[in-house]
């Protein structure tokens, strides 16, 4: 309901021209780094499943990481529409900003815990460098920074290197070391239990599914089998209960919204309007990705909300306001083209 | 920047339609290797949701395997209940709440879970789910017939072994009892496995969790002597009526090989000049002796592999408690290179050598004769009953092929009659009835203990059931003696009701 109101306020406030926003994207990016680092300050932070991403204010919990997106969003759309000439002229002095946000999402991994949102960060970044300077060599060195960065992590925080070995070895035969309860057992009775039960609930909705409400979710005692199920799991859920012909029905709904949110952006008349609705856009099917495939063992997991269907106040209210700027972009490139 | 904005949008969607093919994956070729897996938390649960189909005798009312309804924190869960105890605990099985799972339970348990999938079915399934409904398995209705199994298995009492009657037209299994028994409604219970585990029988050294009927491996003795007279009338070598001197021995690599003993009697008994058939009637080593030594092992090998040795008979329980039949090294069985000069054909003759078999092998041997010659295929399984009553599958008796000829057949027959009529197995005449039969009485590594067997059919005319009975560890018990007295009451049980 939250998102609904958030929705209706942004088209109000900005139903003549969302283009004024582009005044302020320096505020944007500060505004986005503050949110992105929220959740590190003493007192309020909070570190939920391993990963630093949740913020108290007062009885209500939120993660400010999914606002910060789409500040950071709005201010890469502004900043490279405005750079984008000489950035792809490809002089050292313009790249400082640029490096700045590459050392700011290695950082934000470093301390968060979180390769999910460094990676959605950083990959709408890579996404927005492309659309803005058509260079594929910059995308090419960003990536190559990105991955010996994720590397050094890797070797540093052993959050992530566990994450990792979670996707590459979820079952072992033999009792490996478990930190959780600091005894000898099996990988999957431990530290991927997660990720393995969550891929038998997938398994089991086979073609059909179970039929809604009726999944397997809890043991015969009643209690949850898979932690974080409404939340991060929200997919093995879905297709445990609608099956594999459910599942893809999600999927191409999202294929269907990811293409409209382009062809927004291909209509579009000016940069930033542009960048704006292929980033918002973007970064939806990036972040899809990125749950959905960590669950599925396409990429390592990492806990970040599914659009629109995960259980969870801040990725809800963010997805409508996602929405509506794809919606006020529409809107203006509809009326230009009528205009013109 | 258009263009740009185009590739990226199809990076966008390569990313979603990956995400498609990952959850096909998942969801079809991974699956069942998935729900194979015993920490598999989510199937752990859901088997108790369904109401697994029940596993009925053949009167299609008494209850193997059956379930008990719990209602627990909202949610309708089942549990396996066996109502009928020990009475065929190895050949249902068990399937167990950690999904440990045996026997029929193993290998039917895509029917009684209802997760036996053809198009229109998983259709109507995913219907039903969607509505709500509980899903249902499959029963299926067995060919055991109760009353013979709980007789058989009464006749058994604590002893070691096992009795298996088929009929020989069909294959139908009427009967399987191996003794020592279990009540697998312990297998849930804390330390139940345990006090299984520790169940051995008279014999010592049984194994109640072990189907002997099919899995047992004996050593066949004289019921071997079938394959033998078989191999040396089919092959043409001999009729019935050859004749053969019985000096109480037969000479072989130069040693004698002594006949059996009598117990009322000191030393081995000596017939004199005798037939093939009188050999066979009164059970004579010296005469099988000398017709293995004719023949030569391969002859007789070859006609035990036509009868199924060297194979795992087909059943529909699990094939990891099925054994096949035949010599035996070193606990595995081996058809050797050489057989003539390999194996000791004199003793191969009369049972004994290597030669390890299951009382399902020896019933199959004496069913092909009681069916002219063609080996019926064994099964257990009459038919399986969907949730709607419908029959989704019912064994057609089939055949394994011919073995002997049916003359062969019609002499064995007049062989197996004079056995049961002034032989070896007079104790298992049925009054009206007449009974064909092979007694065996197998010789263990300890000096006056045996292995007793009795495979017989009735009527001998147009047979209905055959029977195979088999005992461990009889301290002077031969097979005429102690297991042709069960024989004949599985047979009196099964032919009249």
């Amino acid at each position: 309901m939250i998102g609904v109101a958030a929705f209706a306020v942004t088209l109000l406030a900005f139903r003549r021209d969302y283009r004024v926003l582009e005044n302020y994207k320096y505020l944007f990016g500060l505004g986005a780094v503050a949110l992105l680092f929220m959740p590190l300050l003493p007192g309020i932070g909070e570190t939920v499943n391993g990963a630093r991403l949740w913020v108290h204010a007062g009885p209500f919990q939120i993660q400010p990481g999914e606002l910060g997106k789409i500040a950071l969003i709005v201010f890469l759309a502004a900043y490279l529409r405005e750079k984008r000439e000489v950035l792809a002229q490809g002089r050292v002095k313009d790249w400082g900003p640029l490096l700045v946000i590459w050392g700011a999402a290695m950082l934000l991994l470093f301390v968060t815990d979180d390769l999910g949102s460094a990676l959605l960060y950083y990959g709408i970044f890579l996404a927005l460098l492309y659309a803005a300077t058509a260079r594929l060599s910059f995308v090419a060195v960003a990536l190559g920074l990105f991955l010996a960065g994720s590397a050094a992590v890797y070797q540093g925080t052993p959050h992530v290197r566990e994450r990792v070995t979670n996707w590459l070895h979820p079952w072992t035969t033999h009792k490996v070391f478990c930190p959780l309860s600091g005894t000898m057992t099996l990988r999957q009775d431990c530290t991927s239990y997660q990720e393995v039960q969550s891929l038998y609930s997938i398994a089991h909705g086979g073609y059909g599914g179970t039929g809604l409400g009726a999944g397997t979710f809890t043991n015969t005692q009643g209690h949850q089998l898979i932690p974080y199920l409404n939340t991060d799991f929200i997919y093995s859920a879905l297709a445990q209960e609608l099956g594999l012909a459910g599942a893809s029905a999600l999927l191409l709904i999202y294929m269907v919204f990811v293409l409209r949110g382009f062809r927004v952006s291909l209509l579009a008349g000016d940069g930033f309007s542009k960048l704006l609705a292929a980033g918002l856009t973007f970064g939806f099917a990036l972040q899809t990705f990125i749950i959905v495939g960590g669950i599925l063992r396409v990429i390592p997991l990492t806990g970040i909300t599914l659009p629109f269907v995960s259980y969870g106040g801040s990725s809800i209210v963010s997805n409508f306001l996602l929405l509506a700027g794809l919606m006020l972009v529409s809107h203006r490139a509809n009326t230009e083209v009528a205009g013109g | 920047m258009n263009r740009q904005l185009s590739r990226l949008a199809i990076v966008a969607v390569v990313l979603l339609v990956a995400l498609v093919v990952a959850t096909t994956y998942w969801q079809t070729w991974a699956a069942g290797g998935l729900q194979d897996r015993q920490d598999n938390a989510v199937e752990l649960v859901a088997q108790f949701q369904v109401a697994r189909g029940l596993i009925l005798a053949d009167n299609g009312l008494t209850l193997l395997a059956a379930n008990r309804r719990v209602r627990r924190n909202g949610q309708t869960l089942y549990f396996r209940r066996y109502p009928t105890k020990g009475l065929a605990a190895q050949t249902v099985g068990y399937s167990t709440s950690a999904r440990t799972q045996t026997g029929l339970e193993e290998s039917l348990n895509d029917y009684l879970t209802g997760a036996n999938t053809n198009l229109s079915n998983a259709f109507h399934r995913t219907l039903e789910q969607i509505g709500g409904a509980t899903v249902r398995g499959n029963n299926v209705v067995l060919t055991l017939n109760p009353a013979a199994q709980e007789l058989a298995l009464q006749q058994l009492g604590d002893r070691c072994g096992a009795v298996v009657a088929m009929n020989p037209r069909t294959g139908a299994i009427l009967t399987m009892a191996s003794s020592p028994t279990f009540d697998p409604n312990l297998i849930d219970k804390p330390g139940g496995y345990a006090k299984i585990v520790k169940i051995k029988g008279a014999c010592g050294d049984g194994s109640a969790l072990l189907n002997n009927a099919t899995a047992g491996l004996f050593t066949p003795g004289s019921t071997f002597k079938m394959v033998t007279a078989a191999a040396a009338i089919d092959s043409g070598a001999f009729t019935p009526t050859s004749i053969f001197h019985d000096p109480g021995y037969c000479t072989e690599y130069g040693k004698k090989v002594s006949n059996a003993g009598n117990p009322d009697q000191k030393g081995p008994e000596a017939f004199g000049t005798v037939t093939l058939a009188q050999g066979f009637q009164h059970s004579i080593n010296s005469v099988f002796c000398n017709v293995g030594m004719k023949i030569g092992a391969a002859t007789i090998l070859e006609y035990a592999k036509r009868f199924g040795f060297y194979s795992t008979p087909p059943l529909e329980t699990p094939a990891n408690e099925r054994a096949p039949s035949g010599l035996y090294y070193n606990r595995k069985i081996e058809y050797p290179k050489h057989p003539n000069t390999a194996v000791d054909p004199g003793r191969l003759a009369f049972g004994q050598e290597h030669l390890a078999v299951t009382p399902l092998q020896m019933l199959l041997v004496a069913s092909t004769i009681a069916n002219g010659g063609v080996v019926p295929r064994p099964y257990l399984v009459k038919k399986i009953i969907g949730p709607d009553g419908s029959t989704v599958r019912a064994t057609k008796p089939d055949n394994l092929g011919r073995a002997i000829k049916p003359q062969t057949a019609a002499d064995l027959t007049q062989m197996m009659i004079s056995v049961v009529q002034a032989g070896t197995g007079t104790a298992a005449q049925i009054p009206g009835i007449q009974v064909a039969g092979k007694t065996g009485t197998a010789e263990t590594n300890v000096n006056g203990v045996y292995t007793a067997w009795f495979v017989a059919f009735a009527p001998a005319d147009d047979p209905k059931v055959a029977v195979a009975v088999v005992i461990e560890k009889q301290l002077n018990g031969f097979g005429g003696a102690v297991a042709a007295p069960i024989a004949k009451l599985v047979l009196e049980k099964l032919l009249h009701g």
